[in-house]
């Protein structure tokens, strides 16, 4: 594959609620990772949106952010889904010939809307809208089959959470940092049981950008770039009930593609950083298993161990993880800019020392259906 | 007037559209046997056996159409459940509300649905549950008001 970078990154701060309406988060978003770049919006070739028509409330929201993304005179086009996926997007718009740059830039406003109204509509509307489940209550359902198939308590779904707010309060970007312990978790009010209020990531606003670039666009950017090295995703079915909610096949098979293209045989002792989509405390659980980080079924003695904490062997989510700031469809964006900044070396407190190779997982759909992966490097 | 004295404006809106949803001929043949029979039925798929309920015209894993109709029990056993301890405009009217994850007797997989007449503390994966249907049924999922415990 030709190689392609990240060559600027922007992020405003994620807030329960802004007072910025949704373009203008996009604006300052992609105005940051221009100055980030040491870039002009005229470096831009081409500009992929990532947004959600229920979210803005709005049909073809990914138009409104014409003008706020510097798009007006380019090619855009946009994605519905999390910012892995349109970075996937954006890679292949470069890697199609057309475009030597891309600009993508997510933008989600989760205070204007209500999540589980939102939610609700994507799942079946003849056999299952109606009963109200939403993102909440099926990840509930998620987080007891995992429990009941690998013995995993829900003070291990509370240790995650501990974990990543802690790691919060190194993150300017972060929405709620928190010193809290496993105890203050259980004690947290009941959401859809297993989960508890702490076990649940908030309602986010805020937008993020990143721009990318083959070889030949690097001249325009001064910003040492940070090389994608492999990327995969796959999906898993739709409907609820269908899939086996405890099999993680759809992140196995994305992960092992990722991992194949940067040619990562161990990904435990190789990666140096992971940025994982932890929307609901247990699912980092799960998703240890899927990257082969833990054996099946096992991922929760990995949290028990400590290997993730900021002093272990592979720290995930240094940026407090989607638990301390969700913003739809940006958040994996998020942890894209994350691992980067991490692989330059601008982490500031939450820096992993000597971190060269990290990991960003974006997912879509209910119960995490479908994921993306990135694998970065210096 | 300067600028420090203007009070943010927030405008409320609300996004309403109608739809009429045709829900399949597979679809249908399900709904009518909930309505008119208070009949759970499933389709099989002639590749890999697996009995898909509610019905699927295909096979997702085999990517062939399933074909041969299967008359389902109207019990099953919780695999996985949840007490819900917030409302939302989605929701039917129902206190508490408990969703599971039920595998019908006779298919493949789970059926999502509700869990009712139980008091929570007695909810436990493998809890044999059988389906209470409406009283009056319009050819929807709430046709089957809830799953409830068979104590035996």
């Amino acid at each position: 594959m030709e190689k392609i970078a990240i060559v600027g990154l922007g992020q405003t701060k994620y807030k329960g609620s802004r007072e910025e309406t949704f373009d203008e988060l996009v604006f300052e978003a992609v105005n940051l990772a221009l100055s980030d770049a040491g870039a002009e919006i005229g470096d831009i070739d081409n500009v992929v949106t990532v947004s959600n028509d229920f979210w803005d409330g709005r049909t073809i929201s990914s138009m409104a952010v014409t003008e706020a993304s510097g798009a007006w005179d380019k090619d855009i086009s946009t994605v519905e889904g999390d910012g892995i996926f349109g970075t996937l997007y954006g890679m292949m718009r470069i890697l199609s010939g057309s475009f030597n740059s891309t600009l993508v830039v997510a933008h989600v406003k989760g205070s204007e809307g209500e999540m589980n109204l939102i939610t609700n509509a994507m799942f079946d509307p003849i056999y299952q809208r109606a009963l109200g489940i939403d993102a909440t209550s099926s990840a509930a359902l998620q987080a007891r089959c995992y429990m009941e198939k690998t013995g995993a308590t829900e003070e291990d779904f509370a240790r995650v959470s501990v974990k990543n707010h802690k790691n919060a309060f190194g993150n300017p970007y972060s929405q709620l940092p928190m010193e809290i312990s496993v105890e203050d978790v259980m004690k947290s009010r009941k959401i859809a049981e297993p989960l508890k209020l702490f076990d649940c990531s908030p309602i986010s606003d805020g937008a993020a950008a990143v721009i990318l670039s083959n070889k030949q666009g690097l001249k325009r950017f001064k910003k040492d770039p940070v090389w994608i090295l492999g990327v995969g995703h796959c999906s898993d079915s739709y409907t609820l009930g269908y899939r086996d909610l405890t099999n993680t096949r759809a992140l196995k098979n994305a992960a092992q593609r990722a991992f194949t293209m940067a040619s990562i045989k161990d990904p435990m002792k190789e990666l140096h950083v992971a940025e994982l989509y932890d929307a609901y405390s247990y699912m980092e659980l799960l998703w240890y298993e899927g990257l082969g980080l833990a054996a099946d079924g096992k991922g929760f003695e990995l949290i028990r161990s400590g290997a993730t904490e900021m002093t272990g062997d592979l720290p995930v989510n240094p940026s407090g993880g989607v638990l301390s700031a969700h913003p739809v469809l940006v958040a994996g964006l998020a942890r894209l800019i994350e691992s980067t900044i991490q692989i330059r070396g601008e982490a500031g407190k939450r820096q992993v020392k000597g971190a060269s190779k990290a990991l960003a997982q974006g997912i879509n759909g209910p119960c995490g259906q479908a994921h993306g992966i990135i694998v970065l490097g210096s | 007037m300067s600028s420090t004295e203007i009070k943010n404006i927030y405008y409320e809106g609300r996004i309403k559209v109608p739809y009429n949803w045709y829900v399949g001929e597979v679809g249908s043949r399900f709904l009518v046997n909930l309505r008119d029979n208070k009949e759970i039925w499933g389709i099989r798929c002639p590749g890999c056996k697996k009995v898909y309920v509610p019905p699927a015209k295909t096979c997702w894993e085999c990517f062939i159409p399933n074909e041969e109709w299967v008359k389902l029990s109207d019990t099953g056993t919780i695999m996985s459940f949840t007490v819900v301890h917030y409302r939302t405009q989605a929701m039917p009217k129902r206190d508490p509300i408990i969703y599971g994850l039920i595998k019908i007797d006779g298919a493949d997989g789970s059926f999502l649905h509700i869990l009712g007449d139980i008091d929570p503390r007695d909810l436990a994966v493998g809890l044999k549950v059988k389906a209470v249907f409406a009283d009056a049924r319009s050819g929807t999922i709430l046709d089957i008001k809830y799953f409830a415990p068979v104590y035996k």
